[in-house]
């Protein structure tokens, strides 16, 4: 786990290209320098081959074959570093410090050179050497050389030397990087961590600030600022919901009052009794809409994220499976949980038990006599997938977006009673969740899905949590 | 049954304290947070009824102090705040019940007889009868004029809660929160659907109804009809 994460870092990643740049840098300006040193070597070389041949040719133009071989022979006589060989035009050696003519590698007109043995205190050994042959006229072939056996050597090393530092540049730069990264991961690791527990509601969190005033600093500083509005806008959006849940029930609760009072006074046979009782439950008809609102808004405000607790799933799916099962079967619907693990979240239970309520409830209403709703909870790779199937007439694909709206009930469904709230509930809850909300084709059908993120900061090795709150009032 | 009333919107008390008075009840009332602790703390009550928000000593505060005094009366609470984590405080704070405003008169009352009920508990029973049927608690099992009623774990569980509040309205609210402890209004009745599939169990192929729908409140089980 650790290293592929050192390698996600941005500063190992930026520790990398730096490390490429410089080692191609690196490489391109030792080869560049080489390579200038080794043609101005070549070039003296090659300009004090030029001399000698230019001597020795006019020494043969003046004093024929013998001056020439005089020269020659008093040249090698003392060893050195220049190599003579003179041959007739079939390449037998006439004279020279060369027992033959070599295997020449040309190097450009003229130029050429070739590997000789040579006898080095008492051994032999194979140099390089670099010279010119040139034509005498008289069908002589003169080739003169200076031995270049240190360049060549240095020039081997060279190749042989390169890769290696470049390895071991790459891996000092590697280590280097890690090591950087790792103080990098270290520092954003707090305030990751911290920021994680405030994103699951702790609002109060902020996070740790050095002495140092660096970058790291600065930006936990700076969110600390965000964190604070945030926080005051959070209250203020307490505040507004709870006054206006208090502003409106209120009144609400005077006019059910005063509603229930007039009822006994009247017999609800008598027409202005009747009209009493309906007036009554158009309230209550008004009390749940405004109640969903209330409820849609606190979810989206993120007010309740302070109740989130581990929830698994499968109970959850259960309990409301055993509610609604003898609903369904009224309605001669099958209602089926498909088997699944426990499957634990941070949650806030009532709410994710209402939306699922609210999911079965439709699931339930649009499918026919006969047929069946699947309730599954499954482990997706992009997380824990809570989904309820039905065999009903679907949402169109260009109406799935827009159900999600607050109020809206597509035209088939008009006539049957519900606040159009339903599914704005849902979706209310699974932004509170960070959750996904998906509707799929069930062929035939509608599967509506909520992917949660899996375990979300909780190892899900924990106990099951008793979410049940002390409810009972039994 | 004494009762103490605190509610600072004096309509919204005048109404409640009717209504108990018709139900035969006592009833003080006080319309600030001062007024209701000193009340609480010096008469003998059977139930409060306070408001989640007054001014003075705010509700929670109220109920908190009560209970630093060693005061035990059970306690409703009326809120007219959001719901989703008040409650939750309410309960936390020392509160028993929590009702949210706007509420209808018959829940309200269901719930107040309920914690009375709580309040003077008949000896610690293993068993509950209403009229030929009887219930054991402890080997779990149901009998009605002799005959055995295979009930499911949650229908026990509800005719249990039904039969402890025997002659007492019982609201659909109230059996969701108390025998599946859920906190919401389900779309669809789906409360009824359970009585009506546990009445078949023990009302069907006799004479005397015992589970009654209360019209407009909710279910109650009794012997005599």
């Amino acid at each position: 786990m650790r290293a592929p994460r050192l390698l996600r870092t941005l500063a190992f990643r930026i520790v990398l290209l730096y490390l490429a740049v410089f080692a191609l840098s690196a490489v391109a300006i030792v080869a560049f320098t080489y390579w200038n040193t080794e043609r101005a070597l070549n070039a003296q070389t090659d300009y004090a081959v030029s001399l000698d041949i230019t001597a020795l040719s006019d020494r043969y133009d003046r004093f024929g074959l013998a001056g020439l071989t005089d020269t020659i022979v008093n040249r090698t006589m003392h060893g050195g570093a220049t190599l003579y060989l003179l041959t007739d035009s079939a390449k037998r050696p006439i004279v020279g410090n060369l027992d033959a003519w070599p295997n020449v590698i040309s190097v450009d007109g003229s130029l050429v050179e070739f590997d000789y043995v040579r006898r080095v205190g008492g051994r032999l050994e194979q140099h390089r050497a670099r010279g010119r042959q040139f034509s005498l006229t008289g069908d002589f072939e003169l080739l003169v050389a200076r031995d270049v056996a240190e360049r060549h050597e240095s020039e081997r090393l060279f190749t042989t030397m390169l890769p290696w530092s470049v390895a071991l540049m790459i891996v000092l730069g590697l280590v280097g990087g890690a090591l950087i990264s790792r103080n990098f991961l270290a520092r954003l690791d707090s305030i990751n961590r911290t920021s994680r527990k405030i994103m699951a509601g702790d609002l109060s969190r902020r996070l740790p600030v050095g002495r140092g005033g660096d970058e790291f600093d600065l930006l936990a500083a700076n969110l600390n600022r965000m964190l604070e509005r945030t926080d005051r806008l959070m209250r203020g959006m307490r505040e507004v919901t709870d006054s206006v849940a208090h502003d409106l029930r209120t009144p609400l609760n005077r006019l059910r009052n005063r509603l229930e009072g007039a009822l006994k006074l009247l017999d609800p046979q008598t027409a202005a009794g009747a009209e009493i009782e309906a007036a009554v439950e158009e309230t209550d008809r008004l009390i749940a809409t405004f109640n969903a609102l209330l409820l849609i808004a606190e979810a989206e405000a993120g007010v309740a994220r302070e109740a989130m607790a581990p929830v698994d799933l499968r109970n959850i799916v259960e309990g409301m499976a055993e509610l609604y099962a003898p609903f369904a079967e009224e309605k001669g619907v099958t209602l089926a949980i498909a088997p699944s693990g426990s499957a634990i979240i941070d949650g806030n239970q009532s709410l994710i038990s209402q939306a699922l309520a609210n999911l079965l409830d439709n699931a339930i209403k649009y499918t026919p006599a006969g047929q069946r709703v699947v309730v599954a909870v499954e482990d997706r790779p992009d997380g824990i997938a809570l989904s309820v199937s039905d065999t009903g007439p679907g949402i169109p694909p260009e109406d799935r977006t827009r159900v999600l709206d607050r109020f809206v009930r597509l035209e088939a469904s008009r006539h049957s009673p519900g606040t159009g709230l339903g599914l704005s509930l849902v979706a209310a809850v699974a932004r509170l969740h960070d959750a996904r909300l998906e509707f799929a084709d069930n062929r035939p059908g509608l599967r509506a899905i909520l992917v949660f993120a899996a375990g979300i900061n909780r190892p899900p090795s924990l106990p099951p949590p008793s979410a049940q709150r002390s409810a009972a009032l039994a | 049954m004494r009762i103490l009333v605190v509610e600072d919107d004096l309509e919204a008390q005048r109404y409640l304290v009717n209504g108990l008075k018709e139900a035969g009840h006592v009833v003080d009332d006080a319309a600030d947070g001062e007024v209701g602790l000193t009340l609480a703390l010096s008469r003998p009550y059977d139930v409060a009824i306070i408001d989640r928000m007054l001014p003075g000593i705010d509700g929670l505060k109220l109920v908190s102090e009560m209970r630093d005094h060693g005061n035990t009366i059970p306690v409703l609470f009326l809120s007219a705040l959001s719901e989703v984590d008040d409650r939750v405080r309410g309960l936390k704070a020392g509160g028993d019940d929590y009702l949210t405003k706007p509420y209808a008169f018959v829940e309200l009352l269901a719930r107040v007889d309920a914690l009375m009920r709580r309040r003077h508990p008949a000896a610690v029973k293993t068993q509950l009868q209403v009229g030929d049927l009887e219930l054991d608690l402890l080997t779990r099992t149901a009998q009605r004029n002799g005959t055995a009623i295979d009930l499911q774990p949650r229908e026990f569980r509800l005719l249990e809660y039904l039969m402890r509040h025997a002659g007492q309205v019982v609201t659909r609210t109230m059996l969701l929160e108390s025998v599946w402890e859920y906190h919401f209004d389900p779309q669809t009745n789906v409360i009824d659907v359970h009585i009506s599939r546990l009445r078949a169990k023990i009302d069907k192929g006799f004479e005397m109804p015992l589970l009654h729908t209360v019209r407009g409140a909710g279910y109650m089980i009794r012997a005599r009809a």
